[in-house]
């Protein structure tokens, strides 16, 4: 089984990185091509909100296997400054100004399972799901 | 690593690689509306068939970089979108509204020469 992958995210560069090794890990995994680009997809969203909001952040990544089903875990974690309203920053078109405002439902959209938690002043935690069909 | 733009007529080429930070992006967006001005560009082609992944940032800066263009007189076509990114767009939400698009490099220069044959018919 494929180890854990960890990924400091502090700038641009990082988040290329994330989604490359979120797309190695789960093509190892036996996810197909198309999976592989919406896995890859939603790993540079939650990264980009990284470097756009917190600065500084990881990820990681980790195979999933509850014996009938495997699959992919994706962590990202901040000590940024939280999220105020996450009803709000989870509805389709909503912005601080910095982006389009879909990087997190859309994500949210495509992987299997999705949580976020977030403390004002601590930061915040996305975690992400997708299971090999 | 930045974009290198290739000069070809009246059009500009930029093949991007998969590799490309959001930083990059911003800086072929400035490179484009600098360059359209100092070759009279009429056409640009920005070629992502190397991009594995077509993120918000990215589709975001594709159409400031075509409506940029369009604001400096040049018309921009967007070629080489892979099944798979396409796909992931789709599922994610993401649009590339008001930006012409072409299967390959081929089919975006055809788009354009149409293009600037329609204007020029156009000139009184």
């Amino acid at each position: 089984m494929s180890p854990e992958v960890h990924v400091v995210i502090e700038r641009d560069g990082d988040i290329v990185t994330a989604r490359q090794k979120g797309r190695a890990l789960s093509a190892s995994l036996g996810f197909g091509n198309n999976d592989q680009t919406i896995i890859a997809l939603a790993i540079s969203e939650i990264a980009r909100n990284i470097v756009s909001y917190a600065q500084r952040g990881h990820l990681t990544l980790s195979p999933l296997d509850e014996g009938v089903r495997r699959g992919i875990l994706i962590v990202a974690r901040d000590q940024g400054p939280g999220i105020p309203d996450l009803e709000l920053a989870m509805r389709d078109g909503y912005s601080t100004g910095r982006s389009l405002g879909v990087g997190l439902p859309g994500a949210k959209r495509v992987m299997d399972e999705f949580d976020i938690s977030s403390t004002l002043g601590l930061g915040t935690t996305v975690t992400m799901k997708k299971w090999l069909p | 690593m930045s974009v290198p733009i290739l000069k070809q007529g009246q059009v500009l080429i930029a093949s991007i690689q998969s590799a490309l930070s959001d930083q990059d992006l911003l800086q072929l967006r400035d490179d484009f509306a600098d360059q359209i001005g100092r070759f009279r560009s009429r056409g640009v082609i920005i070629d992502v068939t190397a991009l594995d992944v077509l993120n918000s940032f990215a589709t975001r800066t594709l159409r400031a970089i075509a409506y940029t263009a369009k604001l400096r007189g040049a018309y921009t076509v967007v070629v080489g979108i892979q099944p798979d990114v396409a796909f992931s767009m789709v599922q994610l939400g993401l649009t590339l509204d008001g930006v012409a698009t072409a299967l390959d490099l081929e089919e975006g220069l055809a788009s354009i020469k149409a293009q600037l044959d329609r204007s020029r018919a156009n000139v009184p």
